[in-house]
């Protein structure tokens, strides 16, 4: 079964997304900002790690530059959940390593397309 | 997949509500000429958060409105708009709106405040022309693939040296172009470096491909959308047939609008007196640590009841068992308690917006201190004290500070304080109001009271006395046309509000050096203090709070005026009995006052005695709800469990009083 660790600051996001996902059969941890999502991460490999951009106490953006430094992560698909203003984030996360994002406001369907997409 | 989204929504609507809190908390800290990075963030991140979890719960109206609070807020968070005062008086008035709009969610009723659209206008005029009320719901739509004729497409693709390093796999994007079409793959390797220059973590590969499909251009360039700033894609279209994309820009059966959730108008009703509570982990843990005590005592007892033969030692260890039980019970109830307790900061949070919108329509200058803020009491509880809070607040800021001039005159500061204090005290929470105001006007008071017939002109009245006829029921507040306070709603309401929740309230004042308000609650609702008393054979609990005194009368202290209304003398008052018994229907042993003893006990600051035939135990009692378990019986507001296990009911003393037909209204009337 897949690992995918979720982060987002909102519990409703977070929920959603987690439902989504392990209705859909993969197995999922949450975390609510980047500080906690980056300790999990170290403490089990996950396939897959989607989180939102502006959370507080770390952000997803320096989340996932500091995960991609772990040699763990370096080619794990690390997914950003931003808005459609967002546009100047995109180009950052990108720069920090993300792999892609998902565009908020987005619907389960949406999100398992994009998860599958990058798993495979 | 088929998932209901409005399962999610009373969480989405609890953390908006939080958001809107610390939205709010911030603005009102916020020094406008030169705002904190951290705040301004913390702000938009609330307005953020709202903004995406309504555009995909599918409250729509809600991500409309906060993506224009959401787009001033990034241009002043990037420093590229300076942040005007006018700026946080609209987003405050959007953080009310943002209230009221959640608030019809919830309920499931139409929101509709003109102050909405005179918001989005005011945010509108703000932005600049440029900025746009409309929905990006609608302009954010995906194009629906359109059912064109197939075309050839020739893509090639060249990849970034660096695109593994981010996760990215150019095989799983021909997976999604194989989705969309059929798809042709050739790879081309001619850029491939000597070994010894080659980087196993680059990709050094480029392909051509070829792709049969009846999708826009748009739809090919989403698969390749995470990476097209780094790598080289061109596109060509072999075959000649007209382009289609414009037509399929024209389609606009929105995929955002059939999939956001369900609309609030199918979702079961649901409790919006917010059901639920939130229990932070630390709590849980103790209560699990407290199960996990006793199940530890339980399997000791239990080895113990298994012994064949009771030894004396097993008579000793039966013992510390059963103190160790009663003391992991004790321990347990409070924990269970404990999940109910909520800091009353959540309270207070609303009193610094209601001190700067009403200290700025007096015209006075305020400071609110506020402490005591982590001290925790029953949610129930604090549901029900802030409406009282809010009034007192009211109260001080519109009749205890005076204005700035009227405090220079007296050589005070410009600037008047008013403090919300709270703290436990024993098994109570107290909460108390002060200000360095004025202090109450004991002459203004006292002339009303007369006026009214609360008190005759020649009594003769400490100050103090004075000050609580400001809780009689007809002593209305003030002059009555302040805009504030004097809605109708006066002390002796506030009065009956805390003293419904088994509290009290008092008062101290002094002239030209403020007010104090005390109000003192149980930590929970569950439990009350209570006296048992006996009446024949029934055992009742009287709530301690509403007990003066309780005495023996003799025959020439009691006036009888009926059968039905008899009255004791106490000092220089008369005070109206009750004969418990006959209201509840049953035996009583002292069948006449002077037989009994008499509980005189407080009923909206009148004072009624109880028949009652004797006094037992002052113990705690948990209460439990008639209603539910059985039927409400007037006089009565509840029962309880005594140690030995038979029922005890909680006498309601208001309602007692309303059943024998002596309440003070009566009094009153004359």
């Amino acid at each position: 079964m897949k690992k995918i660790l979720a982060v987002d600051d909102s519990a409703s996001m977070r929920q959603m997304v987690g439902f989504t996902l392990k209705t859909a059969g993969f197995d999922v941890t949450e975390a609510c900002n980047g500080d906690e999502a980056l300790k999990v991460a170290q403490q089990g490999q996950y396939d897959l790690v989607i989180s939102d951009v502006n959370m507080p106490v770390m952000d997803g953006i320096t989340l996932i530059r500091n995960l991609r430094d772990l040699p763990a992560y370096k080619f794990t698909p690390l997914l950003m959940l931003t808005t459609e203003s967002g546009g100047d984030k995109k180009q950052e996360g990108r720069a920090a390593g993300a792999t892609g994002w998902i565009v908020k406001p987005f619907n389960p369907d949406q999100l398992l397309a994009t998860v599958r997409k990058v798993l495979g | 997949m088929d998932i209901d989204l409005s399962q999610f929504s009373q969480v989405f609507f609890e953390e908006s509500i939080e958001g809107l809190a610390a939205m709010e908390a911030e603005l009102l800290n916020l020094d406008v000429d030169n705002p904190d990075d951290e705040a301004i963030n913390t702000i938009f991140r609330s307005a953020h958060s709202i903004k995406g979890g309504s555009g995909t719960f599918g409250f729509t109206a809600v991500a409309n409105f906060t993506h224009l609070l959401e787009t001033l807020l990034d241009e002043i968070r990037d420093g590229r708009r300076k942040m005007l005062p006018d700026h946080v008086d609209i987003l405050l008035h959007s953080v009310d709106v943002l209230r009221g709009m959640l608030d019809a969610l919830m309920a499931e009723t139409e929101y509709s405040d003109p102050k909405l659209q005179e918001l989005e206008q005011r945010l509108n005029e703000a932005l600049g022309a440029d900025s746009q009320t409309s929905s990006e719901a609608t302009t954010d739509a995906e194009p629906v693939a359109d059912t064109s004729a197939n075309q050839i497409w020739r893509i090639r693709f060249i990849a970034g040296e660096h695109i593994m390093r981010c996760g990215n796999d150019p095989m799983l994007m021909f997976n999604e172009l194989r989705d969309i079409g059929s798809l042709n793959v050739t790879l081309l390797t001619k850029e491939m470096p000597a070994l010894d220059g080659y980087d196993p973590e680059a990709c050094y590969l480029s392909w051509e491909l070829e792709l049969e499909t009846d999708q826009p251009q748009e739809k090919i360039k989403e698969a390749f959308e995470w990476v097209e700033d780094e790598c080289e894609i061109s596109y060509e279209q072999v075959t000649t047939e007209p382009a289609e994309q414009e037509q399929a820009e024209a389609k606009t059966s929105a995929v955002v609008q059939t999939v956001t959730s369900k609309p609030q108008g199918t979702a079961k009703p649901k409790n919006t007196d917010g059901g639920s509570i939130r229990v932070s982990t630390e709590k849980i843990d103790m209560l699990i640590n407290m199960v996990g005590e006793l199940v530890i005592t339980q399997a000791m007892l239990g080895q113990i009841g298994q012994q064949e033969e009771i030894s004396q030692e097993s008579v000793l260890m039966l013992q510390q068992g059963l103190e160790q039980l009663a003391s992991h019970t004790r321990d347990l109830q409070e924990s269970v308690m404990q999940i109910r307790m909520i800091p009353i900061s959540f309270a207070f949070n609303r009193f610094p917006r209601l001190v700067r919108d009403t200290s700025q329509q007096l015209g006075k200058k305020v400071e609110l201190i506020m402490k005591g803020e982590e001290t925790e009491l029953d949610k129930t509880v604090m549901e029900k004290i802030v409406d009282p809070m809010v009034h007192l607040v009211r109260n001080s800021l519109d009749h205890g500070l005076e204005s700035p001039e009227d405090r220079v005159a007296k050589g005070k500061t410009e600037t008047g304080s008013i403090t919300l204090n709270a703290y436990h005290q024993g098994g109570n929470i107290v909460i108390e109001i002060i200000d360095d105001g004025a202090g109450l006007n004991t002459e203004k008071i006292l002339n009303k009271a007369v006026e009214k017939g609360l008190v005759s002109p020649d009594e003769d009245l400490s100050d103090d006395a004075i000050h609580q006829l400001i809780f009689k029921p007809g002593f209305s507040t003030a002059d009555a046309v302040s805009d504030l306070s004097g809605r109708g709603v006066g002390m002796d309401v506030v009065k009956r509000n805390i003293h419904e929740l088994n509290g009290t309230i008092d008062l101290r004042s002094r002239k030209d050096e403020g007010s104090r308000f005390t109000i003192r609650l149980p930590l929970t609702l569950a439990i009350l203090d209570g006296q048992l008393v006996r009446i024949g054979d029934h055992v009742y609990v009287v709530p301690l709070v509403s007990i003066y005194e309780s005495l023996q009368v003799s025959q020439d202290r009691i006036n009888r005026l009926s059968d039905e209304h008899e009255l004791i003398r106490l000092r220089d008052e008369y005070v109206p009995v009750v004969k418990v018994f006959k209201e509840f229907g049953h035996h009583a042993e002292a069948q006449n006052i002077k037989d009994g003893l008499v509980m005189v006990v407080d009923n909206s600051n009148e004072k009624v005695g109880l028949l009652v035939d004797e006094l037992l135990a002052q113990q705690q009692v948990v209460i439990k709800n008639l209603e539910d378990n059985y039927t409400r019986i007037p006089g009565v507001s509840g029962a309880t469990i005594l140690g030995n296990g038979t029922v005890a009911l909680i006498i309601d003393v208001a309602g007692l009083v309303n059943l024998a037909g002596i309440g003070h209204s009566n009094e009153h009337a004359a």
